[in-house]
């Protein structure tokens, strides 16, 4: 909504209805796939999932480890490891000024959290990116927790859960050094795939960019949660490109389904049942 | 014209090269039609001497002028190219008639046979594959094509791969590592496509398993960035046991434009976020990125084809031999070494 009064600014009536951006705090909700006005708390005791739409909401770390984990069964790995800002970046507002601004606000120190867990009594090593934090780009320390992660499983013969929700890709903040985690992360994959270490990858709304070309595509099995955003190019560069009005439903968990690469769509409610189903056929 | 200096230039470096001269001097002529803002006075000052020079009978304080004036041009040519701003480097990376990886397997390669076609979907223009000849030695040519004329630059796409691209990269360069090829890459593509067929047909998905499949090829590989390096589109053919950078080329995580338009929210704020990424060949050594920055001939790659080929050669020539009869073990875990090691963050101590 752009709409401004004569002069060209802003009314206090129009800064009112301004629609907030991403999850709204408050008691209500209002649902992005029905419109639909819904209590928070009926919404998050129902895995953040609308009971309208069936619309699958954020999830934040916390409440991800709990929905998919053995209750207190997950123990974080890596925890210390604290971003710094390597090119001294600096667009509006400086890179090391807005780690702490996420910190402060997600009350988390990166986007990225692994460790070791039990699913249905099975032994894991998971690990997820959070898109609250700075859109769940991966820059160093995603990178190198991860493929920590990814060595740690490769070591111990379990099998590794990846949840990926990055809007980002690779963190730009910290430029060429964020590239190379896509290659870093990859290629421990595939020594763990050599191992004969089996790998599922999560994908959560949004998964995009340099995660998506790296370590969230390369699942021995590829779930994805419904009407996820997963793609490489952001739609509105991909419209920009092709001059065309974009199908309906593109580069959607359902689209990627169609298209042949991702292997199952499961609601949020079987995520875990399904999860230990597949880790059962393939671990011994 | 100025063409003429340049052809002098080029028969004084390269004095049995005859038969590249009237190459180089079209080239010569391209590159002036595209003259960077920056190159201005350096143009202003070739046309006053090319002026002097055709003179049919200079006196000798015409000559000494000329003598003057082309010492003046070098300097002043050197010095320009020595303090380029992160965003000129990148206008020089994209210059028109920068040298592309046709012009580098003209001048570089004994041979080229050309292996189309991945065998799946379709045959990406963007990357060209096949079988080359380095001074004798054979190897696995894998590199993005930009296009020169508009026709071909619209069946390249300026570059920028499908995922069919890729795919086919990664089944020459899978070739190539069981028959004991070596393998090199030369990026220069903006980025990946970004369209609806390229996400249709699995960008990310194509990407990510080059990333993964290149880290285990049994073969050296050598990787050099030869104008623009745009992101994944660029890391797709870039893992590698040896990476290069040309002088003026660059290498990021996103295009400067991208990067404006996200975090600026405007992309005229290019020049700002090109500063901001520091992804000259400079920063990418002091990052420790890359392992080499090839030197350019004086002016930019675009003004000597001839001369960046050869310098490209003994590069390519050097790493290949350093890489040579490295056991396979020792490669491979030299290779993953060299991208794990890759990443600035804090850990306290552990107890």
């Amino acid at each position: 909504m752009t709409t401004t009064d004569k002069s060209g600014q802003r009314t206090w009536l129009q800064d009112m209805k301004r629609p907030k951006r991403g999850v709204p705090e408050g008691l209500w909700l209002r649902c992005d796939g029905c419109g639909a006005t819904v209590f928070r708390n009926q919404v998050e005791e129902n895995l953040n999932i609308c009971s309208e739409c069936d619309h699958h909401f954020y999830v934040p770390t916390a409440s991800r480890i709990q929905q998919l984990l053995d209750l207190d069964s997950f123990e974080e790995w890596y925890a210390d490891l604290r971003p710094v800002d390597p090119l001294k970046f600096a667009d509006r507002i400086a890179y090391s000024e807005r780690l702490v601004q996420e910190q402060k606000r997600t009350g988390m120190t990166e986007a990225c959290t692994v460790g070791r867990g039990y699913m249905r009594g099975r032994p894991l090593v998971f690990g997820m990116t959070d898109s609250s934090f700075i859109m769940g780009s991966m820059g160093s320390v995603v990178g190198e927790k991860l493929c920590r992660a990814v060595e740690q499983a490769t070591e111990k013969s379990l099998p590794l859960i990846i949840v990926s929700g990055s809007g980002g890709g690779a963190r730009m903040h910290e430029g060429i050094i964020s590239l190379m985690q896509m290659g870093k992360v990859s290629a421990a994959l595939a020594r763990f795939r050599k191992a004969g270490g089996l790998f599922i990858s999560v994908l959560t709304n949004p998964t995009m960019g340099g995660v998506a070309a790296s370590f969230a595509s390369l699942g021995d099995v590829v779930i994805a949660e419904p009407n996820a955003l997963v793609g490489f190019a952001g739609p509105r560069v991909v419209q920009a490109t092709c001059k065309i009005d974009l199908p309906d439903g593109f580069q959607t968990s359902e689209f990627l389904l169609k298209h042949g690469f991702v292997d199952r769509i499961v609601h949020r409610a079987q995520m875990r049942t399904e999860l230990a189903r597949i880790i059962d056929y393939c671990v011994h | 014209m100025a063409a003429g200096t340049w052809h002098l230039a080029v028969t004084y470096f390269w004095p049995d090269s005859s038969q590249f001269e009237s190459y180089s001097a079209i080239v010569l002529i391209m590159a002036n039609q595209h003259q960077l803002p920056f190159e201005k006075p350096i143009y202003e000052l070739e046309a006053q001497l090319s002026k002097l020079e055709a003179e049919p009978d200079p006196t000798p304080v015409v000559q000494e002028s000329i003598r003057r004036m082309r010492v003046e041009l070098t300097q002043m040519t050197r010095e320009r190219y020595e303090n380029l701003d992160p965003w000129d480097t990148v206008q020089v990376s994209r210059h028109p008639e920068r040298p592309q990886t046709s012009d580098y397997i003209e001048l570089v390669f004994d041979e080229f046979v050309e292996l189309h076609g991945d065998k799946s979907f379709g045959d990406d223009r963007a990357i060209v594959t096949g079988f080359a000849k380095l001074d004798g030695h054979k190897v696995m040519l894998v590199g993005h094509q930009k296009g020169r004329t508009l026709k071909e630059r619209n069946e390249c796409l300026f570059g920028c791969a499908h995922p069919e691209g890729y795919r086919k990269a990664m089944s020459k360069m899978e070739m190539a590592s069981r028959f004991g090829i070596p393998i090199i890459c030369l990026i220069d593509t903006p980025g990946a496509y970004p369209g609806v067929g390229a996400e249709e047909r699995g960008q990310a998905y194509n990407i990510a398993v080059n990333l993964r499949d290149m880290s285990t090829l049994e073969v050296p590989i050598v990787c050099v960035v030869i104008g623009e390096g745009g992101s994944g589109g660029a890391l797709g053919i870039g893992i590698g046991d040896h990476i290069a950078v040309l002088q003026h080329a660059y290498y990021s995580v996103i295009s400067p434009e991208g990067c404006a338009g996200i975090l600026w929210k405007h992309n005229k704020h290019a020049d700002k976020a090109a500063r901001a990424l520091r992804f000259t060949s400079k920063d990418l050594v002091e990052l420790g990125v890359v392992d080499e920055v090839v030197s350019e001939p004086l002016g930019g790659a675009h003004r000597n084809h001839r001369q960046m080929a050869m310098t490209l050669k003994a590069t390519l020539a050097e790493a290949l031999q350093s890489l040579d009869g490295l056991p396979k073990e020792e490669l491979l875990d030299r290779r993953y070494e060299r991208f794990r090691k890759i990443g600035v963050f804090e850990e306290e101590a552990v107890v």
